[in-house]
């Protein structure tokens, strides 16, 4: 038998339902390597292991009393991890964030409850960006993920941790969140498999909100298979959740091994330019000859208003980031800093609590809002989204998937970027038009340069998650690419 | 597009943020940067263009107005920096 921090989490599954390993066994297994490993890493803002294994415990107990063995497909015992901004009863959930050390939420997010109800085993609460604003990790206000493919460089953000968690092989997979990205780049940074779901996908509820109509809840696992069987746990309509879709759920490892003869493919060219570097685009251009070989139709297409969304998104996130974080004012929840009168009390808080990227945000997205500049900045701002919205409708009358880069650079040096905002947003140019377009969007891995991962990113129409993961599944299944795996992991 | 120090106060104070002289400074750069950046945007003419703030086609979702359990008040408050009574306790509000 492989080694349980090499297997995916159905192959996992399916060792616990085999009766080969037990619940307890497999979760003490991971419980032991973030404790060996994660010191050098830093993936994890805390972990729960007495909660973990009585939770596992209890598990084994259930399928001690099930005559036949598990039913394939499913996740039952497999361990995960969440970001730490998706809320946890009864444990602390801090956005990485000083104003929320201290919070310990008195209910479970959705996507956390369905985990618990399928039978998965939750080891612990990773790191972030402060409140999920960042591309690298480098935002948390407690301390820094590093990537496990070279401990210099950044794993990416926001969900860096997840990300740098599940490649490390700390644990099987993880649940992160993405409003501009923050799913899909950490996931090719470390050379893993991201999803951004089509928005309303996946309940929000319990999510702490950043950007309302951009955040969705996303799966960062080791291949295309698992990340589909995640989806069937955790999608689904949520009336707890007013921007759920109200749709039937569905398989979505239903399509999956289906053949992609005659598909389809367009290939931005605006995200083939200058924009990435040549390295990352060779291995892009390597991905769409295995699509080709695959017998997918690959051809050229535009998305003419890519320049502009970037621009967009960093208008509109932070107008929305700015009313949604209005409400951390040391009244209800997380720190307050005392003063003799209310309003010097939210000042003295907001200044001790938030950090520098978030308070830049809150300023930005404060004076879009404002008056005067309302019409010229936020306005515009979702005008344009409009017509980055448009460019993919009219590129899925033609396309069934878009294919370019997740990220214009493979994973960058610790450092290197936190002094210049602009160059950090520049991050997400890839990634941000399809959280303002609401289509779903994966990221899987295509190869090395200079030794660190290369991340594909694939887009789909909105509500196909299965025909997306269908067309990424044939791809990882040709390509190998999904078998990369750092030292760290092939060392043990 | 530069943004002066009068501004990012003005902004400040709206977003209830007490900064430093070194923030100060700093958000004064900074936002004049990402403005810069930003300003491509009025290169697109919009003028028939409607805004998207939301990319679902969803209307007000309502459900019947019934009662059902949620948090207990404990729970709503084990959060609180300083309750008293049942209620959350605030300093004093004067206008300022």
């Amino acid at each position: 038998m492989a080694r349980l921090h090499e297997m995916t989490a159905l192959e996992i599954a399916a060792s616990i339902g085999a009766r080969e390993v037990s619940v307890e066994e497999v979760a003490l297994y991971f419980l032991e390597r973030i404790g060996r490993l994660d010191g050098s890493l830093r993936s994890f803002i805390r972990t729960v292991p007495e909660r973990a294994v009585a939770a596992a415990v209890a598990l084994d107990r259930r399928l001690a009393g099930e005559v036949s063995a598990r039913r394939a497909g499913g996740l039952f015992g497999v361990p995960f991890a969440v970001k730490d901004n998706i809320c946890t009863r009864g444990i602390p959930t801090t956005c990485a964030s000083r104003i929320l050390e201290s919070f310990v939420p008195p209910y479970d997010a959705t996507v956390v409850r369905r985990m618990y109800e399928a039978g998965l085993v939750l080891l612990g609460k990773t790191n972030m960006d402060e409140f999920a604003m960042g591309s690298s990790c480098e935002n948390s206000a407690f301390f820094e993920t590093r990537n496990p493919w070279n401990l210099e460089t950044v794993p990416g953000g926001s969900s860096g941790g997840s990300a740098a968690a599940v490649a490390a092989g700390l644990v099987p997979f993880a649940l992160g969140s993405d409003t501009g990205g923050s799913v899909r780049q950490p996931a090719a940074l470390c050379g893993i498999v991201g999803l951004k779901p089509t928005y309303g996908a996946v309940s929000r509820y319990g999510l702490v909100a950043f950007a309302s109509s951009l955040d969705q809840i996303g799966p960062l696992t080791r291949d295309v298979a698992d990340c589909a069987a995640v989806m069937n746990v955790i999608a689904g309509h949520d009336e707890m959740d007013s921007t759920s879709a109200p749709l039937p759920s569905r398989d979505y490892s239903a399509r999956l091994g289906a053949d992609i003869r005659g598909i389809r493919v367009g290939v931005p060219r605006e995200y083939m330019g200058e924009g990435a570097e040549p390295g990352v685009r060779s291995c892009v251009r390597d991905a769409l000859g295995v699509l080709e070989d695959l017998g997918a139709v690959v051809e050229e297409c535009a998305l003419p208003h890519t320049e502009y969304a970037l621009s967009a998104y960093y208008l509109i996130a932070p107008a929305e980031a700015s009313s949604n974080l209005a409400r951390y004012d040391g009244v209800r929840y997380g720190l307050r800093e005392d003063a003799a009168e209310v309003h010097q009390m939210y000042e003295r808080t907001r200044r001790r609590g938030f950090g520098p990227e978030v308070k830049r945000r809150i300023m930005l997205g404060t004076y879009a809002l404002s008056s005067g500049y309302y019409d010229a900045y936020y306005l515009k701002a979702l005008k344009v989204r409009t017509l980055v919205k448009r460019d993919f409708d009219i590129a899925f009358e033609k396309y069934d998937v878009l294919v370019g880069p997740t990220s214009p650079t493979v994973a960058f040096p610790i450092g290197s970027k936190t002094g210049d905002p602009v160059k950090m947003y520049l991050s997400d140019v890839f990634s941000v038009p399809v959280n303002l377009a609401g289509v779903p969007a994966i990221s899987v891995p295509c190869g090395l340069h200079d030794g660190l991962p290369v991340g594909l990113q694939m887009i789909g129409r909105p509500f196909e998650e299965d025909f997306l993961l269908m067309v990424a599944h044939a791809y990882e299944q040709a390509a190998g690419t999904s078998r990369l795996r750092p030292r760290m992991v092939s060392e043990g | 597009m530069a943004i002066s120090r009068d501004e990012v106060l003005h902004v400040a104070r709206l977003a209830r943020l007490e900064l430093g002289e070194d923030e100060i400074e700093e958000y004064t750069r900074q936002l004049s940067r990402i403005l810069e950046h930003i300003q491509k945007l009025q290169r697109l003419d919009t003028k028939d263009v409607p805004p998207t703030s939301h990319v679902l086609d969803l209307k007000n979702v309502l459900r019947a107005d019934e009662t059902r359990p949620g948090l207990s008040r404990e729970e709503a408050l084990s959060n609180a920096p300083d309750a008293v009574s049942g209620f959350f306790r605030v300093p004093k509000i004067r206008e300022s």
